[in-house]
């Protein structure tokens, strides 16, 4: 995975809510069977009409956005399925960061699989910069995951954030989480022991029994 | 000593591996259910690294959402499908997971096959790349939905990284009204706590009303859970639960069940455990629901009005609602009951099985669906269809106008040819409302098995209980 330190890019405002994963990537492009490739169709039910014009007005087809790295939202950003396809279709369209008050749970898990850093801060804060992205006329942020900063285009105070610590360690160091766990086999197998003899109907039965 | 503790504390505490200074669990997995969809990078990332499924056993692998419901004699037509499909079953070979193939009676949606087969059990972990896994807790399970990297790792590692979530108790209490099932039951309670409400907590399901639940109602209500936000919901099993998995193929046999079921009867949450938070539902005041708008927090009851803008307690939500109202087509204050359909949907991991199918043939028997509605049945599974057949149930759609399919997704989301076209108003038995969902411009509103029966007939949105009174 590519690890993410520190992003300087154009910040996209997209002031819905519950904004869910059927918006982000529509089912149709969930046929492939590559992780590439999806950044084209990302957001395409509102990003093209039916005969696949571009609508003007839609965020990222406007000039000062169509190269947005960063995504401002409303509430609850990502609701709905576990297409790990959402995430892939933002990091191939170039957003690698996402500011919104909150995200959905399975959505949140599959940014940092991808090395996508997903923002929780308070609604006034989301409303102070979704307005600098809207207003500024060169709406480029700083995203620093090192000093847990975004540093504004205004030049205005930088907004702190939290991330957790082991998913924050994940992404700086772009780290392979299988791997990781691999390295606990020894813990694994003292498990499956365990369990095996505590609960033999799990080892018993299953598929292919 | 530890205190009392609840079913979730009980799985998550015996799936422990291990815990991390700051709280990051490596979480045990017992079962693993793959479909087409959200398994193919998975399986590549497996054989880029050189890596192998860990225990085959504990995964099984099914096509439901790409497959079509009419000839399956014939090769899937649509290229890309067909391909998703083929690479699963290819896959399923190389790695030495057992699957259900197309032509399987046994095929079905994954979570229709999970309980069917008697794969999910209570008091394991189970997940699938799918977000509608919160169904298997119906079983007492701990099982959630997951994406794709965390498909491949449980694949590899049989575990996957975790932070403890919270606890929520919803808890309905009461006799529930004559006409309402478990889905208005579940359409309520998300009416209630909102589609975020639940984010970042695994619910417990509790009350006389779930207790009184079959097992397919349990299905349907901890199905919906990931739509209030929770990726888990779960029920304490009790012998309903036993009832419904002894035999079945994939249960424990022998000695084994028996053991089984009594470490089963120790699972249900301790008197006295305590919750993070708590909800309280009244079973009188449910009515039959469906959804106006585009998210399954936008519930009324049947009796009630689409809503109006003005009342949005934000600037944010009046946005969101008008934008829903102009995407269904809808004018504030109209009555629901008058909102004409063109498509009826009666299927998905919501309310595909035997007894959904029981519940609306009842409300149909004898009679034809309106002439400005064409409609159909999506059994869950194959047996599901295969059952349905022997009660004669397909007889009785078939008879009232009816579409019968194969079973599979299906228009759930329209992954397969069956979709809606812009502009046409579904009523549909499944999850999910969203903009485009069922086909790009298609206007979804979610509702019963009984309800969806009740509307086939009538050609609009209709209070099933003055049908069948």
């Amino acid at each position: 995975m590519v690890p993410f330190t520190k992003l300087t890019g154009i910040a996209a405002p997209l002031p819905m809510i519950n904004v869910d994963t059927d918006m982000i990537i529509p089912k149709q492009f969930l046929k492939t069977i590559k992780r590439t490739g999806l950044g084209k169709n990302l957001f395409d039910e509102m990003r093209y009409t039916q005969d696949g014009q571009e609508v003007p007005d839609f965020v990222l087809n406007q000039p000062k956005y169509r190269q947005a790295q960063i995504l401002i939202a409303g509430e609850n950003f990502g609701c709905g399925s576990s297409r790990e396809h959402a995430p892939w279709a933002l990091a191939d369209f170039g957003i690698r960061c996402v500011i919104a008050p909150s995200f959905a749970d399975i959505f949140h898990n599959n940014c940092f699989k991808n090395g996508i850093l997903p923002i929780r801060l308070p609604q006034e804060t989301i409303d102070a910069l979704m307005a600098e992205a809207q207003n500024a006329p060169d709406p480029t942020f700083t995203v620093d995951l090192e000093q847990n900063l975004i540093l504004r285009p205004t030049g205005n105070e930088p907004i702190s954030f939290k991330i957790d610590p082991f998913n924050r360690e994940c992404l700086l160091e772009g780290l392979d989480d299988i791997g990781l766990t691999m390295q606990k086999a020894d813990k694994i197998q003292a498990f499956v022991a365990k369990q095996q003899a505590q609960a033999p109907w799990l080892y018993s039965a299953g598929a292919g029994a | 000593m530890s205190g009392p503790k609840t079913l979730f504390e009980k799985i998550w505490e015996s799936h422990l591996v291990d815990v991390a200074e700051d709280g990051t669990s490596l979480l045990y997995i017992d079962r693993h259910l793959v479909h087409e969809v959200t398994s193919p990078q998975a399986f590549e990332g497996l054989r880029a690294s050189g890596r192998k499924v860990l225990r085959p056993e504990a995964t099984l692998a099914v096509p439901d959402h790409n497959v079509p419901t009419t000839d399956r004699s014939r090769p899937i037509e649509d290229e890309t499908s067909r391909i998703q499909v083929q690479t699963l079953e290819e896959n399923c070979r190389e790695f030495g997971v057992q699957l259900f193939g197309m032509r399987d009676r046994r095929q079905g949606i994954v979570h229709v096959i999970g309980p069917e087969q008697g794969f999910t059990l209570p008091g394991t972990t189970i997940v699938c790349g799918d977000s509608h896994t919160s169904t298997h807790g119906a079983f007492g399970a701990l099982a959630f939905g997951i994406g794709t990297s965390e498909v491949e790792h449980v694949l590899a590692t049989q575990t996957l990284i975790q932070k403890r979530p919270k606890t929520m108790r919803i808890s309905v209490e009461g006799t529930l009204p004559f006409g309402v099932t478990a889905k208005d039951v579940i359409l309520a309670i998300i009416g209630k706590i909102g589609t975020a409400g639940g984010t970042g907590y695994v619910v417990e399901y509790a009350g006389s009303v779930i207790r009184g639940l079959s097992m397919e109602g349990r299905m349907t209500v901890c199905n919906m859970s990931i739509e209030g936000g929770a990726r888990a919901g779960l029920i304490a099993p009790d012998e309903k639960t036993w009832t419904y998995l002894k035999g079945r193929p994939m249960a424990p046999k022998g000695e084994d069940w028996e053991k089984a079921v009594a470490w089963w009867r120790t699972l249900a949450s301790d008197e006295g455990a305590t919750y993070d938070a708590e909800v309280l539902l009244k079973a009188e005041e449910i009515e039959p629901q469906v959804t106006w708008g585009t998210s399954p927090q936008d519930v009324v009851p049947i009796s009630g009005r689409v809503p109006d803008p003005k009342n949005a307690k934000d600037e944010a939500q009046r946005r969101a609602m008008e934008r829903a109202l102009d995407y269904m087509g809808l004018t504030p204050g109209m009555p629901v009951e008058e909102i004409v359909l063109d498509k009826i949907f009666l299927g998905s991991c919501t309310n595909g099985r035997i007894e959904d199918l029981r519940a609306a043939a009842k409300v149909i028997a004898g009679k034809k669906i309106a002439p400005n509605v064409q409609a159909m049945v999506v059994p869950g599974s194959g047996l599901v269809r295969y059952q349905a057949e022997q009660e004669g149930l397909d007889k009785i759609f078939k008879d009232a106008g009816f579409e019968w399919r194969e079973a599979g997704c299906s228009m759930c989301l329209g992954m397969n040819p069956d979709q809606l076209s812009p502009k046409e108003r579904c009523a549909s038995t499944s999850n999910r409302n969203f903009e485009g969902r069922q086909g790009r411009q298609g206007r979804t509103h979610l509702l019963s098995p009984e309800m969806a029966a009740a509307a086939a007939v009538t050609g609009k949105l209709t209070d099933v209980r003055k049908l069948v009174a």
